[in-house]
């Protein structure tokens, strides 16, 4: 198991030893993420898997400026991210314009009053970028014109993700966050979303970070993966090699959950010490 | 049979179709059976109807029979009794269950348990320290003891029928395989029977005995677990592993269904799921689905089975 | 996987008579305020010292005050007065309070703490008691009585905006918003507020009756409108005298109209409150 990022001169997102801490009512601290590196190649995808508690959620916060680190860096391109938002207008858009992310629940991460052509515009807008782009993008995630006037409580959840990803999309990201993008929908739609993301990545070279509880999602479709437990990274790898050949007991226990033929709910449980 | 759904159709007002439409569905003493679909498939009406619990603006036609009573025709008293005593139902959110002022051991209580079996029950469902628990409040407890909470509460009744309605979705995996090999154990114990609704196929598959798809209010296809994963009939249920990720299968990509799973708003006049189906031919879009009987047992409502249904070695050859 | 299986159906929202008869009541006041000048059969100012204290009869309706003016004809002007103010001080309170509450809630810190110790500060003060104050001050009148009122209601727009801002500002749409690069004045004016407004305004619209109530109040104490303003709190005060007299109308008429509009305010208010929070 290594810890170290691969620290290739490819490496396009180099996160370096984050840690997060939050105070405990009385005294002490949780470690809510402690000593995570990993890196990811331009066009390149990596899977964050664990389970509630593991907090993979407050790395991806992390990695988009939402949650500062109490130590560690992140770098895109080279460059450190600053931990928080930059004054600066022009310095807080180029930050921007490094990591996006899509949220969980397309039921409440789109602005409910904007249209999804109103949702885009707003941020091409934002970004000084042509409003037109608008309808392309909208395209590009397969909405159509009805769609485009609709509200987001006119639209399907598969739909929300669509919008939300062609939202991220408009700012033209480096890296996407994925926090468990797919987990709210139908197999059917998350198969549908997995293959967009798919196209988008081998499209643009938007390196996906893909945050996710669901193992045989994150084996589809990342390169790499991190096993989180309790804020720290049990074990890290090749995605292929870590759920074919697991090293951690706790990775082991985890693949042992996951119901498939010929398994026994039974085997699960006395593995867990 | 404990529990029989037959041609069971449920209207809401204001739909363009049915919710349930022509359910037959059946689950025996002792017998874990799932029921798989997406969203708006009708699984937690179906649910719900074996609970006598429809909305009161519905119509429904058919029957629902748990042991021998009708279902629909209980009312009052008998109607009260069958849903505290006969059948017990779990959902996803064990919150929605419990009432957030009053203590864990009230909450079993209610249901007809005394402090010592309330404690057992606890015990049973792998609660640590349960007198402590008895007198614990909801928010105390993770969302994973809190259904283990629920499932005591279910089990306090000595109920002859569960209903799981996504009762593990919300839950850690390891959590999910903790607690649902305490509903087999308790379920051989009590011979009680379990509709288990999920909308995760490897899920149904690994822990049931007999799976039912549901896709726009229907029933599309019964089988045995082994069957549906081996030969799944109905081109839905074909579609559905097709686009589920399995573990330890990296070869294969997934193929998404096109389209999105139909709403209430959209009716069908012959097989709701032809404009979605890659074997669809024109007459299936006039076809009204009728099931039919498979070579092992099964049932399939396609307007092509069993003659379409490729044989496991010809699925795993394509 | 949400276990959302049913699409929400919409169930036939019934109006409760109640709350018809009430938008009925409204909706006849707010006529009767805009056509005053051609309903009154008299002007609202018209002295007749013959008339003094008449009952009801065929040329004056709902009878005199001691005056003898019309009490028909000064209730019907009076509903402008009585009907406008509270709007500008819940439009006073609703600026403030929302800019208060909203910048509490997004900057929390020593700001969220700085305003929710002066509502709290507020809130302990009798609210008519401070409204006194800022009168004897700066002087009585309607406009200091609507200013000070408007100052007073700031507190509790202020703590209900918060407390609603701080459950939007933890939304993912609002996370995205910052993650894009907007900044924090642009997202808060912008997104977040429009995104209040509907639960704001019903808010406002419960408060409408009990701003209309401490109008009249301030008025009845001398403090507000003064004569020979229509205005209703000081139609009952100036009627009060005539009680003793064994006259009930000139302080019965304004006070059942003040009556009977909080009371249809807060009826349809806390129905059209209900639906608007439904909706959010």
């Amino acid at each position: 198991m290594s810890t170290e990022p691969r620290n290739g001169p490819d490496a396009l997102l180099v996160v370096d030893g984050l840690r997060k801490t939050y105070p405990l009512p009385g005294r002490g601290r949780l470690t809510a993420a402690d000593d995570v590196s990993f890196s990811v190649a331009p066009g390149g995808s990596l899977g964050i898997v664990g389970e509630s508690g593991s907090g993979k959620t407050t790395v991806a916060r992390m990695l988009v400026g939402l949650v500062r680190p109490d130590a560690g860096t992140v770098t895109v391109d080279g460059r450190p991210r600053s931990p928080r938002p930059p004054r600066r207008r022009q310095a807080r858009l180029a930050r921007a314009r490094e990591v996006q992310m899509v949220f969980q629940d397309p039921y409440i991460s789109l602005d409910p009053r904007l249209t999804a052509a109103q949702c885009l515009r707003t941020t091409l807008r934002l970004h000084g970028r042509d409003e037109a782009t608008a309808v392309r993008l909208l395209e590009r995630v397969g909405l159509g014109e009805r769609e485009a006037d609709a509200r987001p409580r006119q639209l399907s959840g598969g739909q929300r993700q669509r919008l939300a990803i062609a939202r991220a999309l408009a700012v033209q990201p480096r890296v996407l966050v994925l926090d468990e993008a797919v987990a709210a929908l139908d197999v059917s739609i998350q198969a549908q979303i997995l293959q967009l993301l798919d196209t988008i990545r081998r499209d643009t070279g938007v390196a996906l970070v893909f945050v996710s509880h669901d193992l045989a999602v994150v084996q589809h479709v990342t390169d790499d993966v991190l096993v989180m437990h309790r804020g720290s990274v049990v074990e890290q790898g090749p995605t292929q090699r870590v759920l074919a050949e697991p090293a951690h007991d706790y990775t082991r226990l985890l693949l042992a959950a996951v119901p498939r033929e010929g398994w026994d709910p039974e085997g699960a449980v006395p593995a867990r010490a | 049979m404990l529990l029989t759904l037959d041609h069971l159709t449920v209207r809401l007002p204001g739909t363009a179709r049915p919710v349930l439409d022509d359910v037959t569905l059946r689950v025996a003493a002792g017998e874990v059976v799932g029921l798989v679909g997406e969203s708006g498939s009708g699984k937690s009406t179906t649910a719900k109807a074996a609970l006598g619990l429809l909305p009161g603006t519905a119509t429904a036609s058919g029957t629902v029979r748990v042991d021998d009573a009708d279902v629909l025709a209980l009312t009052g008293e008998e109607l009260r009794r069958h849903r505290a005593r006969t059948v017990a139902m779990i959902h996803q959110d064990p919150r929605a269950a419990l009432n957030p002022v009053r203590r864990i051991g009230d909450f079993l209580r209610e249901r007809g348990a005394d402090r010592d079996r309330a404690a057992q029950l606890l015990g049973a469902v792998g609660l640590s320290d349960p007198e402590r628990r008895l007198r614990q409040r909801p928010h105390e407890l993770s969302g994973g003891m809190l259904q283990r909470v629920v499932i005591a509460g279910a089990l306090a009744a000595r109920p002859r029928l569960l209903l799981a309605d996504e009762a593990t979705s919300a839950l850690d995996v390891t959590t999910q395989a903790e607690i649902l090999a305490l509903l087999r154990t308790l379920r051989a114990e009590q011979g009680a029977g379990l509709l288990f609704i999920t909308h995760d196929l490897h899920l149904a598959a690994a822990y049931c005995d007999r799976v039912y798809v549901m896709y726009a209010g229907r029933i599309v296809e019964e089988r045995t677990a082994q069957a549906f994963f081996a030969a799944p009939a109905h081109p839905y249920t074909r579609g559905l592993l097709d686009c589920s990720p399995t573990l330890g299968d990296t070869s294969r990509p997934l193929l998404p269904i096109p389209g999105r799973p139909p709403s209430l708003g959209d009716a069908f006049p012959g097989c709701p799921f032809a404009s979605r189906c890659p074997d669809a031919e024109p007459a299936c879009e006039t076809w009204r689905p009728e099931a039919a009987e498979l070579p092992d047992g099964g049932v399939a409502a396609c307007r092509r089975a069993p003659a379409a249904v490729p044989t496991a070695t010809e699925r795993n050859l394509s | 996987m949400t276990a959302l299986t049913l699409a929400p159906v919409r169930v036939p929202d019934r109006r409760p008579v109640g709350v018809t008869v009430a938008a009925a009541v409204l909706l006849l006041v707010v006529l009767a305020a805009l056509l005053a000048p051609w309903l009154a059969p008299y002007a609202p100012d018209a002295i007749d010292l013959s008339a003094s204290l008449a009952g009801t009869s065929g040329d004056h309706l709902l009878g005199t005050d001691s005056s003898g003016q019309d009490l028909l004809s000064r209730v019907l002007h009076g509903a402008r007065s009585s009907l406008v103010a509270p709007v500008l001080l819940l439009a006073v309170a609703a600026l403030l309070g929302v800019t208060l509450g909203v910048l509490a809630a997004w900057r929390g810190g020593w700001t969220d703490a700085l305003v929710s110790r002066l509502t709290d500060v507020m809130y302990a003060f009798p609210g008519l008691l401070f409204t006194v104050l800022i009168i004897a001050v700066f002087g009585t009148g309607t406009t200091t009585s609507v200013l000070a009122l408007g100052l007073a209601y700031t507190p509790t727009v202020a703590k209900y905006t918060r407390s609603l801002a701080l459950a939007e500002s933890r939304k993912p749409y609002v996370d995205a918003y910052r993650i894009q690069g907007m900044g924090g004045a642009r997202i808060c004016a912008l997104h977040l507020v429009p995104n209040l407004g509907r639960a704001v305004v019903g808010y406002l619209v419960v408060l409408f009756g009990e701003a209309l109530m401490s109008l009249a109040t301030l008025s009845y104490l001398g403090f507000g409108a003064q004569p020979p303003s229509s205005d209703w709190g000081l139609m009952v005060q100036e009627g009060q005298a005539a009680v003793v007299q064994g006259a009930l109308l000139p302080a019965l008429v304004p006070g059942t109209a003040i009556a009977l509009v909080v009371v249809s305010f807060n009826v349809v208010g806390v129905w059209a409150a209900d639906r608007l929070g439904r909706q959010a």
